[in-house]
């Protein structure tokens, strides 16, 4: 096994450690100010024009779980009321406050300003609310129309951009900072090009074999890209990385020495095990070309940029259109089929998240149209994202084998319909 | 009296939905549209020469064979059961579903749906999460409009807005009605069982309105001549059940237990507004600014310029309350999360809760009965 552990990992751990500091000079001094908003088609350039530094919970839980440092806080959460069923994420989020837990170790600052991005997951409004109850902060729940059609109407993109303009309000009357317009172009701009560098290392996994892998290796990435999209540091990291992994596809070099398998997937990782889950697929030699879940906080490898001279209507659009969780459920498939189809896979895994109804509610029917209407061999396992308490190991590597197994047999003899 | 009851109650029970086959056969060429709970604007709907109707699952009268493998686990029962119907020729009457923006589990189940039964119209209903903000009630408006216009193409008609007003004022009759049956009930709770007033409001869900209304008014005389003593129990809200429902046995086992129900949220959108929505000027409008002005608390609609863990507090006081039962479906994350900060509240106001969990399919209630009865005994011999 040959997985890539070069630059790109370096320097995005000093980006994240850089970010996590800011936050906690934030925490000691005021400045800059910090507000709370959710992955899922954020408007970070937003922030960024008036030097904001965004909070993500959604990282923070991550963080936890990844550094099994989870189980902590979300019995800390439980004990206050949360159910064993309701989101890990919020638990883990809220526990590690209660309890003054951060990856970093450093400091938290109470938010300006708890901006909900209400982007498709309902999960994201009861979250925030409970942030700000707990931390006694003020909330606003940027309404997002979902996606219910084919495209957004001319009422939906007003809409938006009519509480984007609120919004802007909002911040100057809770900071004192005004907002420019000019910068707020520049960091659009920055997320424009970084958009198209990220499109492009993407398409790069249409590659046989594919230089990086679209899930996992997609997934350290996805930092920087919410975090640092819209500054120049954002298009300095994507320009070298594309250059990176460019470079690896001229030399003919994949993920492994061979790449055996290439499959879409569906779905968050289980955190709390992302190696152990990871090498699942490594000892099969199986890619991932594309994900889902690389796509939540925005889809960018069918065409959309951010244009610097539509700032607002743009930063709605990718707020109603263009990321996976405010795009209708049928949209999903597509999505899928096309992967499996452009970037040529042999396979879709299914990840079902117990935490994540947004995610998972419905993924046996997508599972039937998969397998019946397209015939791409899929196979479904249940965990979950943050909590380690739902990962049962040696059935997950029981299924994952019987698939790869059924998978090379299939493949050998030519034939494609597999579910498992 | 107590027919008119047993009536409502065979009616919310019948999942072959008679009331509805029965209006489709009297109205050659006439529609219904099924709506998920919790709320839809009927009004809208009605006024299209449709009959709008609420889906509330199956309960305990349809055994899952085929929803289950596409939903999996972690999913509420009402999500499975609904797609049942569907999967097993149920929603037949139906020409078309609506959905809301309620949580994400129904809203993936509107697209399933969509998926699987392409013959129906299934549509979903962006209601707003940010009341603050004055576009809004223009967006609010704008999907009125659209759903409007979908509901024409269905009919093959225009709707004239006077329709829409005359639509308004009947529901507005029906929900004052209920509005009143409910202050009613908090006065004098041994007088109307809380069972009883669920399935007599519950039976508008599949009933023509101007149907419902007369036997409202029916309910309303036949309650006024009963001869009733007051029973030794306790005052309770009940809280969180507003989607998926509990078996009719759990609405009976909390009072058989000591418990006056004096407000609940099980029927939550037949009583959606807490004032007559304006039947004047435009009536997409009215509609719209009523759902975002006048609308009651609910799990499902958020408006932190009124947070629902202050409006429980409030329905506890209002209603004089001595204790709230939370009673939430499986797998209900709208109710789980709002549970947090409700317990918050009650407990920095000294008020006692109960928390119950059920599904539409249970079948034994032992264990509930316990946990309720020894509730209502610690708070009666407190």
């Amino acid at each position: 096994m040959t997985e890539y552990r070069g630059w790109i990992h370096q320097r995005q751990k000093e980006l994240m450690q850089r970010w996590y500091a800011r936050l906690d000079e934030s925490a000691r001094t005021g400045w800059p100010p910090a507000i709370c908003l959710m992955i899922s088609g954020n408007c970070v350039e937003l922030l960024e024009a008036f030097g904001i530094v965004p909070i993500y919970p959604e990282v923070n839980a991550l963080q936890l779980a990844i550094r099994h440092q989870s189980l902590g806080p979300i019995l800390a959460a439980e004990e206050l009321g949360y159910a064993t069923d309701n989101c890990a994420y919020v638990k883990a989020d809220i526990g590690a406050y209660l309890m003054g837990l951060t990856p970093s170790g450093g400091r938290l600052p109470r938010p300006a300003l708890v901006l909900c991005n209400f982007v498709g997951c309902n999960t994201y409004i009861k979250w925030f609310e409970h942030v700000a109850a707990f931390l006694d902060a003020p909330l606003y729940v940027l309404d997002v129309p979902f996606l219910r059609g084919e495209e957004p109407s001319p009422a939906d993109i007003a809409y938006v951009v009519a509480q984007l303009k609120e919004l802007v309000h909002r911040i100057e009357a809770l900071t004192g900072l005004r907002f420019d317009l000019d910068r707020f172009r520049d960091a659009v701009r920055c997320s424009q090009r970084v958009e198209d560098l990220w499109s492009r290392i993407k398409h790069l996994a249409r590659r046989e074999p594919s230089p990086f892998d679209a899930y996992f290796d997609a997934i350290t990435l996805m930092g920087p890209l919410y975090v640092y999209r819209a500054t120049p540091e954002g298009v300095e990291f994507f320009e070298r990385a594309l250059a990176e992994l460019e470079a690896k596809a001229a030399r003919g070099e994949g993920v492994y020495e061979c790449e055996r398998f290439r499959v879409v997937v569906e779905g968050p990782p289980p955190y709390p095990y992302f190696r152990a889950f990871r090498d699942m697929f490594a000892r099969w030699r199986a890619t991932a070309v594309a994900s889902t879940y690389s796509t939540v906080g925005g889809i960018w490898e069918f065409g959309f940029r951010h244009d610097p001279d539509r700032p607002f209507e743009t930063v709605a659009l990718h707020m109603l259109a263009h990321n996976l969780t405010n795009r209708n459920y049928l949209q999903r498939y597509d999505q899928i089929r096309r992967y499996v189809e452009d970037w040529r896979a042999d396979g879709v895994i299914i990840h079902f998240v117990k935490s994540c109804r947004l995610f998972s509610a419905g993924q046996g029917d997508m599972r039937e149209y998969l397998t019946r209407a397209l015939g791409v061999p899929t196979l479904y396992i249940e965990s979950d994202l943050e909590d380690p308490r739902y990962f049962a190991e040696a059935q997950i590597r029981n299924r994952v084998d019987a698939f790869f197994e059924a998978l090379e047999r299939h493949k050998r003899a030519g034939q494609r319909r597999i579910a498992v | 009296m107590e027919a008119l009851i047993r009536r409502c109650e065979e009616i919310v029970r019948d999942v072959s939905f008679p009331t509805v086959r029965r209006w489709k056969a009297e109205h050659p060429g006439g529609r219904a549209i099924a709506y998920f709970p919790v709320y839809a604007p009927v009004e809208v709907i009605a006024a299209a020469g449709m009959l709008p109707v609420g889906l509330r699952g199956a309960g305990d009268r349809l055994e899952i064979q085929h929803a289950d493998a596409r939903f999996g686990s972690f999913i509420c029962s009402i999500v499975k059961t609904t797609l049942e119907l569907g999967l097993t020729g149920h929603l037949a009457p139906f020409d078309g579903v609506l959905f809301s923006s309620i949580c994400d589990s129904a809203r993936n189940l509107c697209f399933v749906l969509k998926r699987n039964f392409p013959e129906l119209y299934v549509d979903f209903l962006h209601l707003p999460h940010n009341p603050e903000s004055a576009s809004s009630r223009a967006f609010l408006r704008s999907e009125y409009a659209r759903l409007k216009a979908e509901l024409e193409r269905l009919a093959g008609r225009r709707i004239e807005e006077e329709r829409i007003r005359e639509m308004i004022a009947r529901y507005n009759e029906n929900r004052r009605l209920i509005r009143a049956l409910y202050e009613w009930r908090a006065e004098e709770p041994h007088r109307i069982r809380a069972w009883e007033l669920y399935v007599l409001v519950r039976a508008g869900d599949v009933l023509p309105v101007e149907e419902h209304t007369a036997l409202l008014r029916e309910a309303r005389e036949g309650f006024a001549r009963r001869q009733v003593k007051p029973r030794d129990s306790i005052r309770v809200v009940l809280e969180s059940a507003f989607c998926e429902q509990p078996p009719l046995g759990v609405i009976r086992l909390l009072e058989d237990a000591g418990c006056y129900i004096v407000d609940e949220d099980l029927t939550l959108g037949r009583r959606w507004f807490r004032e007559d929505v304006p039947v004047n000027g435009d009536p997409l409008q009215a509609l719209a600014e009523s759902y975002l002005d006048r609308s009651v608390a609910s799990s499902v609609r958020h408006d932190w310029r009124y947070p629902r863990f202050r409006a429980l507090l409030e329905k506890v006081r209002a209603r004089r309350a001595q204790a709230v039962i939370f009673l939430i479906a499986k797998f209900c994350e709208p109710a789980y999360f709002d549970y947090v900060l409700f317990k918050r509240e009650l407990e920095r106001a000294g008020v006692p809760h109960l928390l119950l969990e059920f599904e539409e399919k249970m079948y034994t209630f032992e264990r509930l009965q316990t946990e309720v009865e020894t509730f209502v005994e610690s708070l009666l011999f407190d």
